[in-house]
């Protein structure tokens, strides 16, 4: 399970125009990436990091190569069946957090499973409370909440439809160097338990903290030592 | 925590903005059912005026017809004199089943409404009076002692507000008389209520009009026969024939033509109240456009967006309408005084007639106005690009 490849992409592709200007965001990326994997996306600012996230989270159309999430090429689906890639197979984790504000830790969480369709089971919700250590919070409203709690309710509501793959964009950019330190260790805990973890960063320490490190410039990935890192 | 709860949550977070809105869409309401109120309570309570004044007919001096119709129904009785003798010539028509004859005055007693002063109606009546109107009756005392007595009888309102019981007496501002007041009628809920009513012979000689009248009350045996009945009067030049329907008819139709005015009025009103759900449900999802995104991030469908966005519209206008109403039930008392005081004629008993049925017609309106004022921003939501709108934010 550990071992299993939960995405692959090959010669994946993401054009966009930009009046009569064709931009190539991603120019043929080809990635693996292995289930309890962490591994984080690098480059400056423009190389096609988010670009990347967004395809990996299927929130976006490839414009050419292939995708493979699990055993579903995504690369040719439709906006309708993303959703479903994306309800079973991805969790997403943002700089900003963009949790609800009005809405409690638990709802906030347990909002996934609502879109799902899903039942709530309020035992698992606790437990995964537990696993972020928020569980004597589930009740607080999150615009209460601190910065490290606010970012594990999103990884709490990154995990309640038990993904393959969270997608972290930035995850400890907002955070205190101890608070980001204590959810990168958060996130080893996971990927032991074969969740797949893909950071994008401008974070240096954050990114060799990581498994591996994938060096995107220009649209594609460019070999590169982690000493080598100047960004 | 379903749907319903998150549009609800949503709506808390901006509460001046959404209360605002609901007291927009509550006005709306409240003017639409109370207009539609005033509609069937204003017809209904002019055909219970006309029914119980017990008169198909009335015989007026000449004049304008609908003036002195009004007048009449306001328990006024016209406002021309016109001789006895008329009475007593159409008397023994064979169509007539019952007449009276009326004299109306006014005076005006600067001691009324607590020295705040006001006009007294006077009515001078013939037994027949009361023959003619099945619904009057005493509430105590009885009628007068003799056709040229000095006595009074109060309609029901007229004893209240003056605080008079039968044995009290009381006088006719610049008149020098008492009268004793010998009855008091029961409560009619029409004008008349308001009024003293002296013996018919007392009130020519009190106000020095003898031998004459301000109107003649009718009931025919067959109304069918109106027709030939005022063929008959056409000869006395001096009078005129009016059918309480026909009143009825024009009064209703100039206040259809008033009511179709107002109407327009409460139609801007909703379409004001529209267009301020449409704006605050918009502006809502501009504002959360990041958070749109994100919940189509986490799995939520273009479906589930809209139908978010769709169910805060809904419960902007469901509690504007509720609100709406119960501002038209507990206002309608506040409205009817407002009509009454602008409205040249308003006929006795309740002028709005709010029922289950309009309120129900009006809340199913309302729903069905933030149904559509809904579609476009839910759809706006909907049609977000998840990339896009959280890229928008960083």
């Amino acid at each position: 399970m550990q071992d299993k490849i939960v995405l692959e992409a090959k010669n994946l592709k993401k054009h966009y125009h930009r009046g009569s200007e064709i931009v190539k965001a991603l120019d043929g990326v080809d990635l693996k990436i292995k289930g309890s994997e962490i591994i984080s996306i690098v480059g400056p600012s423009g190389s096609g990091k988010t670009t990347l996230m967004n395809l990996i989270g299927c929130l976006d159309k490839v414009t050419a190569g292939s995708l493979k999430i699990g055993d579903n090429d995504v690369a040719s689906l439709e906006e309708i069946d993303l959703i479903k890639i994306r309800r079973e197979n991805i969790g997403f984790i943002f700089q900003r957090f963009y949790l609800i504000p009005t809405l409690t830790v638990r709802e906030n969480v347990e909002l996934p499973l609502i879109f799902a369709k899903k039942n709530i089971n309020a035992k698992n919700i606790l437990d995964l409370l537990k696993e972020v250590n928020l569980e004597d919070k589930e009740g607080i409203q999150v615009k209460h909440l601190s910065g490290g709690d606010k970012q594990r309710t999103g990884i709490a509501r990154a995990l309640v439809n038990d993904p393959k793959i969270l997608v972290a964009d930035e995850p400890t950019g907002k955070l205190e160097i101890k608070v980001g330190e204590q959810i990168l260790e958060l996130f080893k805990n996971l990927s032991e338990k074969g969740l797949a973890i893909v950071i994008a960063t401008h974070n240096l320490e954050l990114a060799q903290a990581t498994q591996r490190i994938i060096h995107l410039q220009d649209g594609k990935v460019v070999p590169k030592e982690k000493s080598d890192l100047y960004y | 925590m379903k749907f319903f709860i998150l549009a609800y949550k949503n709506l808390k977070r901006r509460k001046s903005r959404s209360f605002l809105t609901i007291g927009g869409v509550a006005v709306a309401v409240a003017v639409l059912v109370a207009l539609l109120g005033f509609n069937a309570g204003y017809q209904e309570a002019l055909t219970s005026d006309v029914d119980k004044m017990g008169y198909q007919v009335i015989v007026t001096a000449k004049g304008c017809p609908y003036e002195a119709a009004t007048m009449i129904l306001s328990g006024e009785a016209g406002l021309r004199f016109m001789d006895e003798d008329i009475y007593n010539q159409i008397t023994s028509d064979p169509d007539i089943d019952k007449i009276t004859p009326l004299l109306a005055q006014l005076a005006y007693d600067p001691e009324k409404q607590g020295g705040k002063g006001g006009f007294i109606n006077y009515l001078g009546i013939e037994k027949s009076y009361i023959e003619l109107k099945p619904n009057v009756k005493f509430k105590s005392g009885g009628w007068f002692s003799a056709e040229n007595a000095n006595e009074a009888i109060l309609g029901y309102e007229a004893a209240e507000s003056e605080q008079k019981s039968v044995g009290d007496k009381i006088s006719i501002p610049d008149k020098d008389i008492t009268l004793i007041i010998v009855g008091i009628f029961e409560r009619t809920a029409t004008q008349e209520d308001g009024a003293v009513f002296l013996p018919l012979k007392t009130t020519q000689r009190v106000f020095d009009i003898e031998g004459k009248l301000t109107g003649i009350g009718i009931k025919l045996k067959q109304i069918e026969k109106i027709s030939e009945f005022e063929e008959r009067l056409y000869p006395i030049a001096s009078i005129q024939v009016i059918s309480m329907s026909q009143v009825k008819g024009t009064i209703l139709n100039l206040v259809n033509s008033a009511k179709i005015l107002i109407m327009s009025v409460a139609f801007i009103a909703i379409f004001v109240a529209i267009i301020g759900v449409i704006n605050t449900i918009l502006m809502s999802v501009f504002e959360r456009t990041q958070e749109i995104g994100i919940m189509k991030a986490i799995g939520a469908s273009r479906s589930d967006i809209f139908k978010l966005i769709w169910m805060e519209t809904l419960i902007i206008c469901t509690l504007g309408g509720i609100f709406g109403s119960v501002i038209a039930i507990f206002g309608g008392n506040l409205t009817e005084l407002l009509v009454r005081k602008v409205m040249p004629y308003a006929p006795g008993g309740r002028l709005l007639l709010i029922t289950p049925d309009l309120l129900v017609y009006s809340f199913l309106g309302v729903i069905i106005i933030g149904i559509i004022s809904g579609l476009y921003p839910a759809f706006k939501a909907a049609s977000m690009r998840p990339i896009e709108v959280i890229r928008s934010g960083e």
